[in-house]
């Protein structure tokens, strides 16, 4: 039979029925995967937690009676001079050196800690996104200059940026939150430029192009929904290094200026007093340890919802079984370990096979 | 043959990168602000009309840019760093001072980072999700999370002063050059080392473990597995060798960890070494420190920066054409 | 005359303002640079993908385009989609010159000029839902909106044989016969008058190949498209095209109307392939001999001189190495069946044969 004859039997064939299973999108099932893994819960509840510790900051203020700033010479301080424990004289957690209630200055620091933390990986994130889509997808001479400009920063170190920044104009939270920013963004848009690079390549890109699609319409409709699993993992991990480096920065002085509290200027503080306060170090380490312990277990868990073959660093949900290979999904992308591979590697193809780091920013 | 060549292109770029940083920083630190604020920042916030004017005549503050400028890299390249006015000495008098400090930090910590982090994360590979392996990810996850400066303090807190009240004093905080002893030098040297060491650590040993195993994965490993060569051969002989490149690259990304690493841990430890006089020159406004500092720091991400690059194309040969 | 760049003859193509031609592609030359490696990548050569190709397509009627792999039959259907730039020739729709225009001046072309991709698992955006896909038209053009849009979108659907109630599912719930219809829609949803089939079918099982070949057809009826259709298999070519174009290496070796280059190929190419097409019915398999040909597959880097085919042509002779055949009709055929011969397979002669002469030297 040619294919002539075959087509007046198949013509009454019915194709193969469609999976009868309801339209779930991408984010339904990873929501459904995130939700059954018990580590990532329990992070998300914790970071809830510390949310409303920060919003109920003047709330606690005001329980305890003391304000932030108001230091208490004469309950707060024993008679050396010394800060006093937990407890005492109705400081739930003691006071710092000169009396302040150490409790609420921990809750207003959560305030700054997470604000600087979301605020300044929602700009790296925009801005990141946008600057990795048009040097993926433009290529050429944009794409050459703006991964150059990737590389230089991603290796810069900012802390000699904010460093020279605090000499010139004096510490300030703008400051803080422009070199966090600066510093973040290089690394996302490495990612997406990455990634872009490969899908541009897909066919439905030049489908979409034939329709007469322009490269807005292409990247932000297109391509940008392919990325948003390796983005959304990566800014979830971005967010306890901007936490970090914002307390680091506060503690060596170039930071969050006094008397406004952040947790790395109570640290700073602090030092002088371990001998005499152990409260006055433990407490304000414990916050900045749960918080960012709690965004890093976050983002480990919304990588393995999104993408469950990689292995899990701490298997606290459905463990994944099986050698981890160069294995491409179904829809012949890359699963997201091996994205966020060349997304580092850029177009070169170079054997190196990593893990995602926000390297630079453990500091 | 391509090495040699590779590494005159790397100086090359590493020089050039040199000039834009100090360009960047002469742009910051004098154009971008008055020229009055210029003069103050540079002689002291606390100065007198006399010696603002001397520093506006010793800087050329009053000719134009571009003269500044020449004057700014002429300093430069004769290794004039200017003075601070704060400790009334040469920058250069105190980089002199200071590095051994310095280095002593870095090279221990780096040393112990690298060495600690490898060691773990290619046992955890190859004992993989063993009891080793969970505890290793546990302390990897930890030590992720932590900033510096916490570990620094907690260390202090809860090993240095439970060690000294109980009439242990091998450990101490500030300094002891080498020259007065080797053992107090140790003593005031590990807990920075570990402090340092302990964030990196961890993210070499999650990056090395997750390398190691995906080299491991490898269909030419199989083989060499098949051909009857011993586990341990084919582990240090191929698999490490292959696996080593992401933490190599890695490297040269964490230069600038490190520079902040070593600010914060002489910091909490009290160590007078570069990076406390850098910190403390900000609130002191003593800027030339600062200027002197941030070049030198560049420079030395720029050299770091090229050691990586080398041992990079020792390790893979497909990258000395680039 | 002949072709300054590549030095073919061409017979004179009649003046093309008549109201059937719909496409008419002129000499059209795409090469592709290769760059030497270094740090200044000089192009050290070409692959010449289409060295001087013309072909009309007449309105309301299928061309079909064969040829094996690499011949260059998808670099042609892009360069006349205007998706790659043309080195150099000219393309012709409905009389105007559409080569290398700017993305804008293109656009209303865009509504004209659609293609359906050969692989219906990539030729989908796979976090797309299917009625966004195929709206997608409707979107950039900013014809329907809304209600209306959906409306449009459910109408194709069905028209092409989907479920319209599938409109906010994912591709990937669709298998590859009904992701091939989607693709169908979106190109049909602006009621193009051409729609460049690349390779439609290749990926489908054979049933399914078919479904999809009839709904083309029905829809060509309907709304008097014309199709330009690639494949490499010959059967499903001849049933569709109303005229063929063999291409090799980048040039035209043989086309004519469907039935005179299938009953009578001249080119020895087109007869090689003709005879390794397979055969449903196995007495005529066996029965048929088939041609083989000898020598390497060239690179279209370096191609052959002279008459590309001439290293694996069984019928090659000295002239072949030397001179480049003109693409004309031969002797005895209808002005509108051309080859680019020297020495052209007769009627009824038997190529086989003079393969086995020539290994047995």
């Amino acid at each position: 039979m040619s294919v002539t004859e075959v087509q007046f039997q198949a013509a009454r064939v019915e194709d193969a029925p469609a999976i009868a299973i309801q339209g779930r999108s991408q984010w339904q099932l990873t929501w459904r995967r995130l939700r059954s893994d018990k580590v990532a819960v329990g992070s998300i509840v914790v970071i809830f937690l510390v949310i409303i510790f920060a919003l109920a900051a003047p709330l606690i203020a005001h329980l305890t009676g003391h304000p932030v700033n108001t230091a208490y010479t004469g309950i707060g301080e024993n008679a050396s001079g010394n800060p006093v424990g937990p407890g005492v004289h109705g400081f739930p957690l003691g006071t710092d050196q000169i009396g302040r209630d150490l409790l609420v200055r921990i809750a207003y620091g959560a305030r700054i800690s997470l604000f600087v933390g979301l605020l300044t990986t929602a700009l790296a994130t925009i801005a990141g996104v946008s600057l990795g889509l048009v040097a993926g997808y433009f290529g050429g001479v944009v794409d050459a200059i703006l991964a150059r400009f990737f590389d230089a920063a991603l290796a810069f170190p900012f802390i000699i940026l904010a460093l020279a920044l605090a000499s010139v104009f004096s510490p300030s939270l703008a400051i803080v939150i422009g070199v966090i920013t600066f510093f973040s963004w290089a690394g996302i848009s490495r990612i997406v430029r990455g990634q872009t690079l490969s899908l541009k390549e897909k066919e439905y890109i030049e489908a979409a192009k034939s329709l007469g699609a322009g490269p807005m319409r292409i990247m932000f409709i297109d391509i940008l929904p392919n990325l948003l699993g390796p983005v959304l993992v990566l800014s979830t991990l971005y967010i306890p290094a901007a936490v970090t480096f914002e307390a680091t920065l506060s503690f060596l002085g170039i930071g969050i200026p006094e008397p406004a509290p952040s947790w790395g200027n109570i640290l700073s503080e602090a030092q002088q007093f371990y001998h005499v306060a152990w409260w006055y170090v433990v407490f304000p380490a414990a916050a900045l340890l749960i918080t960012t312990l709690a965004f890093n277990l976050l983002g480990d868990g919304i990588r393995d919802a999104i993408d469950p073959r990689t292995e899990r660093i701490f298997a606290g949900g459905k463990a994944s079984r099986g050698k981890r290979g160069r294995r491409r999904n179904k829809d012949g992308g890359l699963s997201l370990d091996q994205a966020i591979v060349v997304g580092q590697q850029g177009d070169q193809t170079l054997d190196i096979s990593r893990q995602p780091d926000v390297g630079g920013l453990d500091i | 043959m391509s090495m040699v060549w590779f590494l005159i292109r790397r100086i090359i770029t590493g020089a050039i990168v040199l000039w834009l940083v100090a360009t960047g920083t002469f742009f910051l630190f004098f154009a971008a602000i008055p020229v009055a604020t210029v003069a103050r920042n540079l002689a002291g916030r606390a100065a007198s009309p006399p010696v603002l004017a001397q520093t506006t005549r010793y800087y050329g503050l009053d000719k134009p840019i571009i003269v500044q400028y020449g004057h700014f890299m002429g300093k430069l390249i004769h290794g004039n760093l200017g003075e601070s006015f704060y400790l009334q000495e040469p920058v250069t008098t105190i980089i002199k001072q200071d590095l051994p400090i310095t280095i002593s930090v870095v090279i221990g910590g780096v040393l112990l980072w690298l060495i600690s982090g490898l060691a773990v994360g290619i046992l955890s590979a190859t004992r993989a999700r063993s009891l080793f392996d969970r505890f290793a990810t546990l302390g990897v996850l930890a030590g992720i999370s932590a900033p510096t400066f916490v570990v620094g303090e907690l260390l202090i807190l809860f090993v240095f002063v439970p060690l000294n009240d109980h009439g242990i004093t091998f450990i101490q905080t500030g300094y002891n050059p080498i020259t007065a002893g080797f053992v107090p030098w140790l003593g005031s040297m590990i807990l920075p080392w570990i402090t340092l060491a302990i964030v990196q650590a961890a993210v070499y040993t999650r990056l090395s473990r997750g390398s190691l195993l995906d080299t491991l994965g490898e269909d030419y490993i199989r083989t060499a597995r098949s051909k009857g060569l011993t586990e341990r051969r084919v582990l240090y002989r191929h698999a490490v060798r292959a696996a080593m490149t992401p933490v190599v690259s890695q490297l040269g990304i964490d230069v600038g960890a490190l520079l902040g690493g070593v600010l914060v841990v002489e910091q909490v430890f009290g160590l007078h070494g570069l990076g406390y006089q850098v910190v403390n020159a900000i609130p002191q406004g003593d800027q030339p420190v600062v200027i002197g500092l941030v070049i030198l720091a560049a420079a030395f991400v720029v050299a770091a920066n090229i050691i990586v690059d080398m041992s990079y194309a020792a390790l893979d040969p497909r990258v000395r054409i680039t | 005359m002949t072709d300054s760049l590549t030095g073919q003859a061409i017979n004179d193509v009649p003046a093309d303002m008549s109201d059937d031609t719909l496409v008419r592609v002129d000499n059209l030359v795409k090469y592709f640079p290769v760059r030497g490696t270094g740090m200044i990548s000089r192009t050290v050569a070409h692959v010449q993908a289409v060295d001087g190709v013309s072909l009309t397509i007449k309105r309301g009627k299928t061309l079909g385009l064969v040829g094996e792999t690499g011949c260059g039959k998808s670099t042609l259907a892009r360069c006349i989609a205007g998706l790659i730039p043309a080195t150099k020739g000219k393309v012709y729709f409905e009389g105007n010159d559409i080569t290398n225009l700017s993305r804008n001046a293109m656009r209303p072309y865009r509504r004209e000029i659609q293609m359906i991709f050969q692989d219906p698992y990539g030729a989908l955006n796979p976090r797309r839902r299917v009625g966004s896909i195929i709206g997608e038209p409707f979107a950039i053009h900013k014809t329907e909106t809304g209600q209306e849009r959906k409306r449009a979108v459910q109408g194709l659907m069905e028209r092409v044989g989907l479920n319209p109630e599938h409109y906010n599912r994912f591709p990937a719930e669709f298998s590859g016969g009904q992701r091939q219809r989607i693709g169908v829609a979106r190109a049909l949803a602006l009621r193009p008058k051409l729609i460049i089939c690349d390779e439609p079918v290749s990926a489908l099982d054979v049933s399914i190949q078919a479904q999809v070949l009839n709904l083309l057809a029905d829809l060509q009826d309907d709304f008097g498209l014309s199709y330009l259709f690639i494949a490499h298999d010959l059967e499903v070519v001849r049933h569709v095209s109303d005229s063929v174009t063999v291409m090799y290496l980048g040039r035209v070796a043989e086309s004519g109307p469907g039935d005179q280059v299938y009953e009578h190929p001249r080119h020895p190419y087109s007869a090689a392939l003709l005879s390794a097409a397979p055969a449903a019915d196995p007495d005529s398999a066996a029965a048929r001999q088939r041609i083989i040909l000898t020598g390497d597959v060239p690179s279209p880097i370096n191609p052959p001189t002279g008459c590309r085919f001439h290293p694996r042509c069984p019928k090659a002779q000295d002239l072949c190495a030397t001179s480049e055949p003109a693409l004309e009709a031969k002797a005895g055929d209808p002005t509108t069946h051309l080859a680019a011969c020297h020495f052209p397979v007769e009627t009824g002669e038997n190529l086989a044969r003079a393969g086995r002469r020539e290994q047995q030297l």
